[in-house]
């Protein structure tokens, strides 16, 4: 139960600034989602390069994360770019060791988890009011090219940093929910059997997996959406990042708020229009609510324009 | 030769599955091919207050002296957002019932029976009627999905405001009211055809979850001026979640009823298969508050199968501020009266468990719109008998109170209390009697 | 004329300042700027006074209205004039869902498009959408009128009770107990008075609409709909 927000930029002007219009968005849904908070960015630079990946690393802090860190360069004969950031620290490694060194983490740094892998994405997230969340990570600052964010009201399982969103579903792969599912427990059963792991009772993390498993199994981001209106139960509003895209879905009864702008410079998410209303140009944009049991979809790729919705 | 000697034959034998319960259920879908409906709580028996047992003050704690010292029994609800909160003398209330599932002579009875006891009534599914207002000194309007007579200048006449999102008889069912009983006023109350099987939503229209919860009461008070105590109503099934939930939307009072509870009306396999018992709801309830820092701030308030002075200290010995009665109090009015037992025999059933409330043919004129049966229901009689029952159920806390050493009915613990079996033991979280365990929590 | 900017004064005061009005005030028009997508803007009105707000609002905005007229310039949030017994609420732009949500009585005028739930559970109040309406609309609605210039989303009218809903576009999906309905003489001149009343005279003709209504079929629990309930 919880407030949304997202953005994905049309206009490569704009990038510089996504940061702070995404704190923005992400302050003002505070009262629907007090007790944790989280964002994913997608940053402008690719950050890294060709042939390597960026794994944002949790840990109680900075020093335990220096010393995981540390320890891991060792052990591993690896040189690891790493940008700390208060509990959180994003790595660059060799995409080839991302496996060994997840094992390696696993075993010998207990307390470190690892967020998010991806080429450009980072999420981090915190208990705590949205406000001192994206000020602890300095999200006003960081740029890009979409991001995606959630402010959480707990529902049945714990308020903790490991239950805040987004969830990663995969490299690049980021999703947030709002509402609440009535299948996630069998499902998760089912999941563990494909071989997924699960970190929490969290219902938005069978749903991410959920994803992840799908499109592991070949279809693509707006394929596994599809799918998920059959296969998830219960009351969803979903949004979903992935490397160069960004996805919207409700469930067929769609309860849970939605509202979208869009316009020739980007298109935003907001749990209610009070997310919405700081958006340069949104007087003029057009805004409408997604419709129930319908994938939207937005994708960039390089040197062409925008594909999606836009009426 | 014949031999006309019997061999011994097996005694015919039920079966414990197929008992004639059962079997006459079976039968009486298979005749009419739709399903059970009927009025009040759960009838099986479940873990109750009866398995808990207070430790009495001894040499190592002192009693009070019944009668002369005092052993206070107010309770103010509502005190953490709202500038009027409520003030009762008794923390034993009225729960909601709706004008339209009772009789307006009834309605009025409990308004009059709790105005003496100087505690609170609740209005239904079906709006606030003059009568009631008029004899209820305090007056709880419930907003329910169906926002039946739902009236803004009702709603600034009452003096708490109840968001009930479900109830004990049937967490995640609506309401219902059976044609019988939507005579022309009901029918105009709800804005509704006279005489239709009426189904009520299970969901509110306009908001679902915490989120929008929050925003929900933030209208309320908004409409109010901030000065009307918000309760928010569940039915006891994941008591921990609903009731944080309920504190982290900005309630004042959480009202949590177990299954318990009465229905004017729902499907029996509702009534008898869904929900968890009101002993079990309350400590995961208190646990909430507690783990929020909101316990005693936010007021609990439980109901389902509430019915003597001793429940209600055990109730409170739980931590929860007060209690709601519903079938107990319409019981002190004159339900199930054995003095009707002719005419519940030509009903089929028998004085004691008479339950086709939807059916609007109450002997005692309570559960009925029908003109002829309400009217032998005496609003100023039968709220006097309320009051009595409101009192001496006062009287029986304070008695236990008294003999705990607690000049407060608030004052009550849980560690007052033992359980008589192992499964009220787990469910209350208190010591097996005797022993030192708490199924679940301790060691032996 | 009192005026207001919710972005240098709270919600709060503004609405007791509403709510103090007398039905003899002489402050009768009251301009409201700043909403930013606020909540209960305008919520429990109870005077003949009239409310213009500048920019779109949260939810709930005029709920429970009474006698006043509220005046959206821009998009209403979740559940707009929400329970509303009297008075006028128009929104300029678009409406979220559950707009009008169980409203007894007056008047919702939607210039743009309300989302899902639009008059659900609605007990008398008149509805009129220029634009298209969303699924569920009507859900369970008891009395008064539905009046859509555009197009209604599926599921329109499930489990009707007495409300009277017409459409001039498509209907995406019937729910269950609703049906089409002849239009009579008598509709024709209600449409026609709800139309007069939301200002649409001589801009559409209550002949191209159609009528939509309760088969009644689910008054009385019956076996036979099992499959409906």
């Amino acid at each position: 139960m919880c407030g949304i927000v997202g953005l994905f930029l049309k206009n490569p002007k704009l990038e510089p600034q996504l940061g702070a219009m995404l704190s923005k968005m992400l302050e003002t849904m505070t009262d629907r989602g007090p007790d944790s908070a989280g964002f994913a960015v997608y940053g402008s630079d690719g950050a890294s390069e060709a042939g390597s990946v960026k794994l944002t690393l949790r840990g109680p802090g900075p020093a335990a994360l220096r010393s995981a860190v540390a320890g891991l360069e060792e052990a591993l004969a690896l040189s690891a770019q790493a940008t700390e950031r208060d509990t959180h620290t994003v790595l660059a490694v060799p995409a080839e060791r991302e496996t060994e060194i997840r094992d390696w983490l696993r075993a010998n740094a207990p307390g470190i988890d690892v967020v998010s892998a991806g080429r450009r994405m980072e999420i981090y997230k915190e208990v705590g009011l949205p406000a001192s969340v994206a000020e602890r990570f300095a999200l006003e600052r960081m740029t890009g090219t979409h991001g995606i964010g959630h402010t959480r009201m707990a529902t049945e399982s714990a308020v903790t940093t490991n239950g805040a969103h987004p969830f990663s579903t995969g490299t690049d792969e980021c999703l947030v929910h709002n509402g609440s599912l009535s299948n996630h427990n069998d499902l998760r059963r089912r999941l563990r059997h494909e071989g997924l792991t699960f970190a929490t009772q969290n219902d938005t993390e069978v749903a991410a997996g959920y994803l992840s498993w799908r499109m592991r199994e070949g279809a693509s981001l707006e394929q596994a959406l599809e799918s998920s209106l059959t296969d998830l139960d219960g009351f969803f509003t979903f949004v979903v990042g992935t490397e160069n895209g960004f996805a919207v879905v409700r469930d067929p009864i769609a309860c849970k708020p939605a509202v979208m702008a869009e316009t020739d410079d980007y298109v935003a998410f907001g749990s209610e229009y009070r997310a919405l209303v700081g958006l340069p140009g949104i007087d003029t944009a057009r805004v409408f609510e997604p419709e129930p049991a319908k994938v939207y979809a937005w994708e960039r790729v390089p040197n062409q324009p925008v594909s999606g919705e836009r009426q | 030769m014949t031999d006309h000697r019997q061999p011994p034959r097996t005694k015919p034998r039920l079966s414990a599955t197929f008992n004639p319960d059962v079997m006459s259920e079976i039968r009486r879908a298979a005749a009419t091919g739709i399903y059970d409906i009927r009025g009040a709580g759960a009838k099986r028996a479940l873990p109750h207050f009866d398995d808990l047992l207070f430790l009495g003050a001894s040499i190592s704690r002192y009693p009070l002296e019944g009668y002369r010292e005092r052993c206070g029994t107010e309770v103010v609800l509502g005190s953490r957002f709202a500038s009027k909160p409520i003030h009762l003398k008794t923390p034993v209330t009225i729960a909601g019932m709706s004008f339209g599932s009772l009789s307006a002579n009834a309605k009025e009875a409990l308004g009059r029976g709790a105005t003496i006891a100087g505690t609170s009534t609740t209005t239904g599914d079906g709006g606030m009627t003059p009568e009631e207002r008029g004899h209820s000194k305090t007056l709880v309007y419930q907003y329910l999905p169906s926002r039946y007579g739902m009236n803004p200048d009702d709603l600034r006449k009452a003096d708490a405001i109840e968001v009930v999102i479900g109830q004990g008889a049937k967490p995640g069912g609506g309401g219902m009211l059976l044609g019988q009983k939507i005579t022309e006023r009901v029918a105009g109350m709800r804005c509704l055809p006279p005489g239709v099987d009426q189904r009520s939503a299970c969901r509110h229209p306009d908001w679902t979850g915490p989120d929008d919860l929050a925003i929900k009461i933030e209208e309320l008070r908004e409409i109010t001026d901030w000065e009307k105590p918000i309760y928010v109503k569940v039915g006891a099934s994941r008591p921990y979640y609903d009731t944080a939930l309920a504190a982290k939307s900005g309630a004042d009072v959480v009202v949590l009823d177990g299954m318990q509870g009465g229905t004017a009306a729902t499907q029996d396999v509702f009534i008898e298969h869904v929900g968890i018992p009101t002993l079990a709801a309350i400590r995961p309830a208190v646990q909430a508050l507690q783990d929020l820092g909101l316990h005693r701030k936010v007021q609990l308030v439980v109901s389902g199968g509430i019915r003597s002075g001793a429940d209600v200290a055990k109730v409170l010995a739980l931590g929860a501020d007060a209690v709601a009665i519903g079938t107990a109090a319409l019981i002190a009015l004159g339900d199930n009266d054995p003095r009707w037992q002719a005419e519940y025999e030509a009903l089929g059933t028998t004085a004691g468990a008479y339950d086709d409330w939807h059916e609007g043919r109450d002997p005692a004129g309570i559960t009925t719109q029908d003109p002829e049966l309400a009217k032998r229901l005496d609003p100023e009689l039968a709220g006097r008998r309320l009051a009595n029952y409101l009192a001496v159920m006062t009287l029986e806390a304070q008695t236990i109170a008294r003999a705990c050493g607690k000049s407060h009915l608030h004052n009550l613990e849980p560690e007052d209390l033992v359980a008589l079996t192992i499964e009220a033991a787990a469910m209350a979280q208190v010591p097996l009697a005797g022993t030192g365990w708490i199924p679940g929590k301790t060691g032996i | 004329m009192p005026s207001f900017d919710l972005r240098s004064a709270p919600l709060r005061e503004l609405n007791r300042a509403l709510h103090a009005l007398r039905p003899d005030t002489n402050e009768t028009h009251w301009a409201v700027t700043g909403p930013d997508g606020r909540h209960a803007i305008a919520a429990g009105l109870d005077a003949p006074i009239s409310v213009e707000i500048e920019g779109n609002v949260g939810y709930y905005c005029a709920g429970m209205n009474k006698l006043a007229t509220v005046l959206v310039n821009g998009n209403a949030g979740v559940g707009v004039a929400e329970n509303m017994i009297s008075g006028f609420v128009h929104v300029r732009g678009d409406a979220s869902q559950s707009a009008g949500a169980t409203a007894h009585g007056g008047l919702l005028v939607i210039d743009g498009n309300a989302g899902a739930r639009c008059g659900i559970s609605m007990k008398g109040v008149d509805i009129v959408v220029k634009g298209s309406i969303g699924h569920m609309s009507a859900f369970m609605a008891q009395a008064g009128t539905l009046t859509v210039l555009g197009d209604a989303g599926e599921a329109l009218g499930d489990s009707l009770y007495e409300a009277k809903l017409y459409v001039r576009g498509s209907v995406k999906s019937l729910g269950a107990d609703c049906i089409e309905k002849p239009m009579r003489d008598e509709h024709l001149r209600e449409l026609a008075e709800k139309l007069a009343a939301a200002g649409l005279t001589g801009e559409v003709s209550p002949s191209e609409f159609r009528r939509y209504g309760s088969a009644r079929t689910l008054y009385h629990f019956n076996v036979d709909n099992a499959g409906a309930y």
